[in-house]
């Protein structure tokens, strides 16, 4: 039999007289079974690399738990100064879960962002907006340094010197039973409007906020 | 040549005879002393016979290379000894670490480093080693650089070399955060902040290390595996794979030496 199409042949029938084809055919036995070898291979492979990649990248769409710890009594915290708490970020790996936040009570007369329930006492992170090093906080100066490469922050927490690109981090409080309670973080650009917590050296000025996206696995309330 | 000669026997058939002796082999009996001694020739050759491997180690190992070859060009090597050593040392500090962040970690390597025969040996060994192998890295690629090695036709092999430093460096970074002390916690902590720097993705690839939003209980595990099971195979299989694209493509002569002019060139131009 003569072949009509000629020479330009197209690829649905490229098995054509080929030897041990029948007349006419377009796919052969041939063809069907190395397509049928290869998706079983393909499937046997995903079947073990589409879990293991999905656990390993799991944990970026899983929020993490809520925790709400109590910090101490109410009257431990006065308006004008900070007092360091220790509160268990992540519990069960020891000292490693821990971080330092200061706190006190809120001062209408200096701290002009949003009030609302959450904001009746100011948690301040300790961790440093550069690259995530424990700033303290320095009385005399009222000032928050940095040891590692000189981050300095103003009694609000906004950045007056030194690498860091956005104020440093807050923590949600309430008051539960005359408790003072710390609870999620969330970070703040420098008017101290609130954003979804962002890991330390991603600024959230501007287009900031669009380059650094928040993730999954940690909101703002 | 028989040393002495056999007393006569009545001939044996034709299958039953001994093969004839090879010229040199003495009395054609094969001796258990002779047998010992060619017991290695004979178990390569058992080998050989099954896998043809003695090609490819003549392939690999009997190369012509060029004039000029000197010093410098041994610091591919002194990496891959680096890196053997790494591994080697690392298997057998693996056996003693704990990756368990509440302070198992750091109690193993104190038990390591305190207590165990050759303990403090084998971690320094693997401790500075890490960091000879950084430097011989550098020096290796230095040495490509400046010899012009990376030129057609190695420029793969230039790329594989490039990814092999990448996982060295990776190596490197999830390697100190193991010791779980002070200084690993906080460095683990800047370092998977700078990578978050990374603008678009790299919020998501800190969550990655991470394992979360913040450092947690996977943590440290997660840079174990990486440490030691992820990034060894892909190390051992690149630098196969570097290996074997210098045996076949050969080494290049220093840039000093300039190529011989062939004495059919020089008349045919006169």
């Amino acid at each position: 039999m003569s072949d009509k199409h000629g020479q330009h042949k197209s690829r649905y029938t490229a098995d054509r007289l080929i030897p041990g084809a029948f007349d006419g055919e377009t796919v052969t036995r041939r063809r069907f079974m190395t397509g049928t070898t290869n998706a079983a291979g393909a499937i046997a492979a995903s079947a073990f690399v589409l879990p293991a990649l999905g656990f390993a990248i799991g944990p970026i769409f899983k929020e993490a738990p809520h925790t709400w710890e109590s910090a101490g009594p109410t009257d431990m915290f006065s308006d004008n100064n900070y007092v360091p708490v220790v509160v268990t970020l992540t519990p069960g790996i020891g000292e490693a879960g821990k971080t330092t936040v200061y706190v006190r009570q809120r001062n209408a007369t200096i701290d002009t962002d949003k009030a609302d329930r959450d904001s009746l006492y100011i948690a301040i992170s300790s961790r440093c907006a550069h690259l995530g090093c424990p700033v303290r906080w320095v009385d005399a100066a009222e000032r928050f340094i940095c040891p590692c490469h000189g981050g300095v922050y103003d009694l609000l927490g906004r950045r007056v010197g030194g690498p860091p690109v956005r104020p440093l981090d807050r923590f949600y409080t309430r008051v539960v039973g005359g408790m003072v309670q710390i609870g999620p973080r969330y970070s703040v650009n420098s008017e101290l409007e609130r954003f979804s917590p962002r890991d330390p050296g991603e600024p959230i000025d501007g287009i900031g906020q669009y380059l650094y996206p928040s993730r999954p696995s940690a909101r703002k309330l | 040549m028989a040393r002495f000669s056999r007393p006569p026997t009545p001939p044996l058939p034709a299958a039953l005879q001994a093969p004839p002796p090879r010229p040199g082999d003495g009395d054609g009996r094969i001796k258990p002393a002779d047998q010992a001694k060619e017991a290695g020739i004979s178990v390569v050759d058992w080998l050989d016979e099954r896998t043809s491997l003695s090609g490819v180690a003549r392939w690999a190992m009997f190369r012509k290379v060029p004039k000029g070859t000197n010093w410098f060009y041994t610091l591919g090597s002194a990496t891959m000894f680096a890196f053997l050593s790494q591994a080697v040392t690392g298997v057998f500090l693996a056996m003693f670490y704990r990756p368990d962040p509440s302070g198992g970690a750091y109690e193993s390597i104190r038990h390591v480093t305190n207590e165990v025969f050759l303990g403090q040996f084998v971690r320094g060994m693997h401790k500075w080693g890490s960091s000879v192998m950084v430097i011989l890295v550098f020096l290796h690629m230095g040495r490509t650089f400046f010899f012009g090695a990376y030129k057609y036709p190695r420029e793969l092999n230039w790329v594989i070399g490039v990814v092999l430093l990448i996982l060295t460096m990776t190596m490197s970074f999830t390697g100190y955060l193991l010791p779980f002390d002070q200084r690993a916690y906080w460095a683990t902590i800047v370092g998977v902040n700078i990578n978050g720097t990374g603008p678009l993705l790299g919020p998501y690839l800190s969550d990655f290390l991470r394992g979360g939003p913040e450092f947690g209980a996977t943590t440290l595990s997660r840079f174990y595996a990486i440490h030691m099971l992820l990034l060894p195979g892909a190390l051992a299989a690149l630098i196969g794979a570097h290996l074997y694209l210098v045996a076949k493509l050969g080494t290049t002569a220093p840039p000093w030496l300039k190529a011989e002019e062939s004495p059919e060139l020089r008349k045919a131009e006169a």
